[in-house]
Formats: structure tokens, sequence, C-alpha cells
């Protein structure tokens, strides 16, 4: 390998990204154990520090908490995707300008490119302490020459304190590195799940180092070509790009690159929405809608000679989604949003996340309301005379059929409506 | 318009929406059409005017009336800008005792005070054991006339 060119990638990840949200704007729940929920308040889909300690599991359904909710005054909070996204796009925004070449990977997650920056260590420090300084959000810094490793650094920066948030994998002797993968389950491995990991023990791969030192044919042969690029990485050779990241369930990506630069926005619209029309038929082929949609357009980071560019944006939808037109106007509106004349693009696509199942709400409608369409007509006029004209209009493209989403919980939209900045 | 339950489907990003207002080289006498009207100049980004780092800039409103003797009156819409960092004579908005309050910092020798502007509330001195935080520097206040 190459020594010369062993990339420094930097995975910034949040920590417990939808409850850190909550407590910039709530300086009294602290030290408060609490949790956030999903859609319909369901599971539990953020902790903080205090309710992990309690035991309370991720994605862990909230009516299961209840006796430990109880014991400790443990708090739940509805998403509240409006702020979520902004303070996202804040930080995403904050992380861009450490390098030119970031690639936004989640809601909480940036991978950024620091490959041939000096003083590596001051930088990822600068990187968080800015980050928390600018929006109140601690993030956690991973450094590796893989997005594997970068990922599995971070791990290790958020699990031992001693790091102070930042762990370089990078300056690790190669006895270190060693000695740091044999402690680490194979769990940990990023796209290593629950099932893999079973048939991972039962081929007798525990630890990352078992999985970095397996048989190469043995491996391809059992697992695929996916898990030996997974091992190739934790061999410090990159071979992971983005639109190879295979979407968790919790998120559907769909993106490419373009067979020649971009420059119009027309053309950037237009590919959009070919990848919002697969996204979505994804989602609707798993029967699921999204909750947040956030789209992403990439300059050719390997032309060092053209001006770089790599802008994302996220927003709530206003209910969740699957259907293609409604993601369609929003990717327009973030694409409009985010296009900048004068740049060659190489690369846009468009992240659904926050999914939920379908059945689930329009069940719940259905059932509150005799067949036909007179009742919702009179919930319509009902809603529009007390919320103003034009509040809720019918909608061919079946945009509202989640309005009713449970949100018992939510706290204010303060960095998106007017109404709701928090009062000091 | 009232607050409602329902969003619409239109993207909400408060500190990108441009606000544009006509910035003029001359000025304006009442009644007489002026010859320079043509040489507009580039119009006014009243965001880029008041907000001087976004990404770490947001919105609070004013509550009671601690800080009535220089301008800020409930109601009234603070811009807060986390990447400042506090110096003396500040005004803060800041967390005590699990607490949001707007009030002018006061750092001199040792001595930490936060400061009302309004003779009815004496200064908050920093008591042994009790923790104070700036949440961020208010830099403007948007105070409605109309």
């Amino acid at each position: 390998m190459a020594r010369a060119h062993v990339q420094a990638l930097a995975l910034v990840d949040c920590n417990n990204f939808y409850v850190s949200c909550e407590r910039i704007f709530r300086p009294d729940l602290a030290r408060v154990p609490m949790v956030v929920l999903s859609n319909n308040d369901g599971c539990v889909v953020s902790r903080s520090n205090e309710a992990k300690a309690l035991g309370v599991k991720m994605g862990q359904p909230w009516f299961e908490c209840q006796p430990l909710a109880q014991a400790h005054g443990i708090l739940a909070m509805s998403s509240n995707y409006a702020l979520y996204a902004d303070m996202s796009n804040r930080v995403m925004r904050i992380l861009g300008e450490f390098s030119p070449n970031q690639e936004v990977y989640s809601i909480d997650e940036s991978f950024v490119d620091l490959t041939g920056t000096p003083n590596l260590r001051e930088v990822s420090y600068a990187m968080r302490e800015r980050v928390r300084m600018w929006t109140g959000m601690p993030v956690c810094v991973g450094i590796g020459p893989t997005k594997t490793l970068a990922k599995l650094a971070n791990h290790v920066a958020k699990k031992h304190p001693r790091s102070q948030g930042v762990f370089n994998y990078n300056a690790l002797t190669d006895a270190q590195k060693a000695a740091l993968l044999q402690r680490i389950p194979v769990s940990e491995v990023w796209g290593v799940g629950r099932k893999l990991t079973q048939r991972l023990l039962a081929h007798g791969v525990e630890t990352v180092l078992d999985l970095r030192e397996a048989h190469i044919p043995s491996l391809r042969a059992e697992f695929g070509v996916v898990m030996e690029k997974t091992q190739r990485e934790l061999q410090e050779t990159p071979c992971i790009q983005m639109e190879e990241v295979a979407a968790d369930k919790q998120q559907i990506i769909a993106s490419r690159s373009f067979g020649s630069m971009v420059t119009d926005l027309p053309v950037l619209k237009d590919a959009l929405s070919t990848f919002v029309a697969n996204a979505c038929a994804k989602l609707r082929a798993q029967n699921s809608q999204a909750a947040v949609i956030q789209v992403f357009l990439q300059t050719n980071r390997f032309r060092k000679d053209l001006p770089q560019y790599s802008p994302s944006l996220a927003v709530p939808l206003p209910q969740p989604t699957h259907d293609t037109l409604v993601v369609n106007r929003w990717a327009d509106a973030l694409c409009e949003r985010m296009f900048r004349e004068g740049y060659q693009y190489k690369k846009a696509g468009v992240m659904l996340s926050e999914l939920s199942p379908v059945t689930h709400q329009q069940g719940d409608w259905l059932e509150a309301s005799p067949p036909g369409h007179s009742k919702l007509m009179q919930a319509l006029d009902h809603l529009n005379a007390r919320y103003g004209r034009g509040a809720v209009k019918v909608s061919t493209q079946g945009a509202y059929q989640g309005w009713q989403m449970r949100q018992e919980r939510k706290s204010p939209n303060y960095t998106t409506d007017w109404d709701d900045v928090p009062v000091v | 318009m009232t607050t409602s339950a329902i969003s619409l489907p239109q993207p909400v990003c408060v500190p990108e929406t441009k606000l544009w207002l006509d910035m003029c080289a001359w000025t304006v006498r009442a009644g007489f059409p002026s010859p320079a009207a043509d040489h507009t100049r580039k119009r006014i980004d009243l965001n880029e005017h008041l907000i001087r780092n976004k990404e770490a800039t947001f919105i609070f409103r004013v509550k009671g009336d601690s800080m009535s003797g220089i301008g800020i009156y409930e109601g009234d819409e603070l811009l807060v800008d986390r990447s400042i960092e506090a110096k003396h004579g500040n005004i803060v908005l800041a967390v005590l005792n699990d607490d949001f309050t707007v009030k002018r910092l006061y750092r001199r020798g040792g001595v930490v005070k936060l400061i009302a502007e309004n003779p009815l509330y004496p200064p908050i001195t920093l008591k042994d054991g009790e923790e104070l935080l700036i949440w961020g520097v208010v830099t403007r206040n948007l105070h409605k006339l109309y």
C-alpha cells in the first residue's frame, strides 16, 4: 500500500443528537434522564447518558419503559424534526468549513476529509469546540484511513472519556492498532448488524481484529463481496464510497455521480427528481414513509484545480410521506436554495430518513371516521375555519395522510418558527 | 399568523430568507423627484446586516422588564450569537440555576455579576457553588414599532 497516500478521514458524530438538540433550549434538562421518541411516540430513538445508564435500550417501545421511567423520572419527548433538521444544517455547515471534501452521511454524522491537514489533533479539537460553542452540540471525532476505520475510531472516541471526544487511529503504531481492534467486538464494525455478527461468531470471528485477519477467500465465499470490502477497509485500503453505503432501515439514500460535470440548475433538479423517484419507490416497497429529507450536492473533490462546494440541507417534511411528487417539491426547493453558479457538480443525492410504517397511521385515520369523504371534508373545513383559509388543502398527492401523527410531547420549533422562539 | 398544529408544505429555514430593501445613495426630498433615481445600488440583505454568523445565531423572545433601561422590552426579539466570547459589559443570555436570563455581564477583578438595566432589579452576584453559563452574546434587539 502506498503509505504516502494514507487518508485522514474524520467521522464527526453528534452525541445523543435529538436529546442534545432539546437540551440546548432547555438548560433545566441538562441532568435529567431523558429520551426522544419516534413518530407517534412509539419507540426510543435517542437517549441521554443518564437514560442509557438506567438501562433504556435504543429502539425500545416506550410503553415497555414505563416502570423504569416512573421509578427514575425519565422524561420522554416527541421528535421535533424541524428543530433537528435546523440544528443538523448548522452543524454540517460548520464542519464543511474545515475541508472542501465533506460528505454528510446522516442527520447527525458527517465525514470530513482532513487528508494533508497539518496538526490533525489540534484541528480535530478545534472542530469539536467550534461546533459546541456555536451550536451547543457535543460531537465526537474519529479519524481513520478509511470510512470503516473512521467510524470505528469515532466509536472509541465516544466510549472512552480519556480521548476527550477525539480519537485518531492513524496515530497508532501497528501493535497499538492490533491491540485496540482485539478489544472491540466485531458487532461494532460499520455494516455488521446483529445477524451478520451471529454468522461471523459461528466462524470464529469475534473481534474486529479477527475480521481484519480472516482468510480472505473463505470470507468472500461465505459472506460475499461487501464483507470483503469491509475487511479491506479494516486493512486500511479505502474501498467504500458514499454511494456504496448500504442504507440502514432508518434511511434511504439515492445518489449517483454524473457522467459529466453539471453546471445548470435545471439539470441538477432533473437528476434529483430521478433520485427522488427511486428513493420513494424503495420507501413504498417497504411500506414506509419518511419524515425528513436531506439533499446534497458535490463538486469533484479530486479536481483540486476547480472551486469546491459540497452543500447539504435537511428539512422535516410537513407530514411523513412516501409520495414522489411531494418529496420532489421539497428536493427542488432544497436544490434551489443550495445551488450556486460557477461550480461544476459531480454528484448529487437525496436522503430520506426518520422512516415509519404507513399502515399504522392510515389505520388510525380510517378507524376514526366512517367511510367516504364527507367527514374528511368536514374536518378540513373545520381546520381551515380554525387556523385560517388554506391551512389545510385537499391534495391529490396524499401529502396529508399522516396529519394526525401523535406528537404529544413535542418541544416548540425554537429555531424555525417565529411564534415558537424561546422566551427568556 | 396563528400558530397551527398543521404546517404548510413550505420549506422553513428562518436564517436564510432574504429580505430585500433598496439602498439609495441620495437623500430624499419630499415633493421633488430625484434625478438620481436611476442610480440604485445593490440591495441590502437584512439577514447579512443583522446576523454576523448565521450558524451560531439564535432568536429569543424577551419576557419581563429587567432590561427596559436600555430599550429591551417584553416581547422584543433578541439575536443571540454563540460564537462571540462574552466580555465585561456585553449583554448576554446567561443560564443561572438552570434558567435563561438576559443581563449585562460584569466581570472585573474576579467578581462576576449579572446586572439588570432597571433599578427595580438588584444586580445578581454569583454565590459560592452557583454556576453561571453564558449561552451567547446578545447582538441585536428587534423591537416592533408598528
